[in-house]
């Protein structure tokens, strides 16, 4: 193990980085719009309509609008980093290790990119009367 | 002393209820993501979120959503109002009645299908 020099010695550079005031800004003002768009969100889904009226051919009319497929977009966008970086600050509170932070980092940052591409893909894919991803399991495991 | 203190409970309370909002953002990735096989098997699987208990769990998830967004905002004002630090119980207090408030008229909705049958704006 290195001997420290001095106590006075650098901060680590993980918690004075750049990085970490912009994650504290981008804490504040994703949480400030998330207010409004999660809220709203929830009065829609379960207060102006039900949950058993939320099916396929709702979703159909209400994504004829391209207004909320950018809304939607925008809620998982900033839910999804605003969450994840949420765990990424809980990691660094708990695991002990640079080896385990480092391996529960990569894993978290690979669930943000699978679980970002999932969403985008439905919102901005989703076209009525098609069933891309039930063409594709039948493709594939059906291969003659 | 910070130690068992509001403070405390709000910080607490906070990282639990951004969790279980987390974990929930991931099952509705997922459950979304069956729109891509189209409207029989989206709407068979989806179904289950009008069961009874399904509605309790998510009444679970609005108390948490609601929590997690008015603390937020006691949270940014204490960073950015001067006065923010002063006033951090107070804001704590109308935090919890917004969200207790909140929680009420939107789970009335949630639950009235439960005990009515029909979607709740289709009830007289």
């Amino acid at each position: 193990m290195a001997t420290r020099t001095s106590v006075y010695a650098k901060p680590n550079a993980a918690t004075s980085s750049g990085f970490e005031v912009f994650s504290w800004y981008f804490f504040r003002i994703s949480g400030l719009v998330l207010v409004f768009l999660a809220i709203i969100h929830l009065l829609v889904m379960h207060v102006s309509n039900d949950v058993s009226q939320t099916s396929y051919d709702f979703v159909a009319a209400r994504y004829a609008n391209p207004f909320w497929r950018v809304y939607d977009l925008l809620l998982l966008t900033l839910a999804l980093l605003h969450g994840m970086n949420g765990l990424r600050v809980m990691v660094d509170d708990y695991v002990r290790g640079r080896g385990w932070r480092l391996a529960w980092q990569s894993f978290l940052g690979l669930v943000t990119v699978t679980f970002w591409l999932m969403g985008t893909l439905t919102i901005v894919a989703f076209h009525p009367g098609t069933a891309p991803l039930g063409a594709f399991f039948h493709t594939l495991f059906h291969l003659k | 002393m910070y130690r068992g203190q509001s403070g405390m409970w709000a910080w607490l309370l906070h990282r639990v209820t951004g969790v279980a909002i987390l974990l929930f953002l991931l099952v509705h990735i997922v459950d979304i993501t069956i729109l891509g096989f189209g409207p029989t098997v989206y709407n068979n699987a989806l179904s289950v979120f009008a069961l009874p208990f399904v509605r309790v769990v998510s009444l679970g998830l609005i108390a948490a959503v609601l929590y997690h967004s008015f603390n937020g905002v006691r949270i940014t004002l204490i960073d950015f109002w001067p006065q923010g630090t002063k006033y951090q119980q107070i804001m704590w207090a109308a935090v919890l009645v917004l969200t207790i408030g909140g929680f009420l008229g939107m789970g009335y909705y949630v639950m009235l299908p439960v005990f009515h049958g029909c979607p709740a704006h289709q009830c007289g």
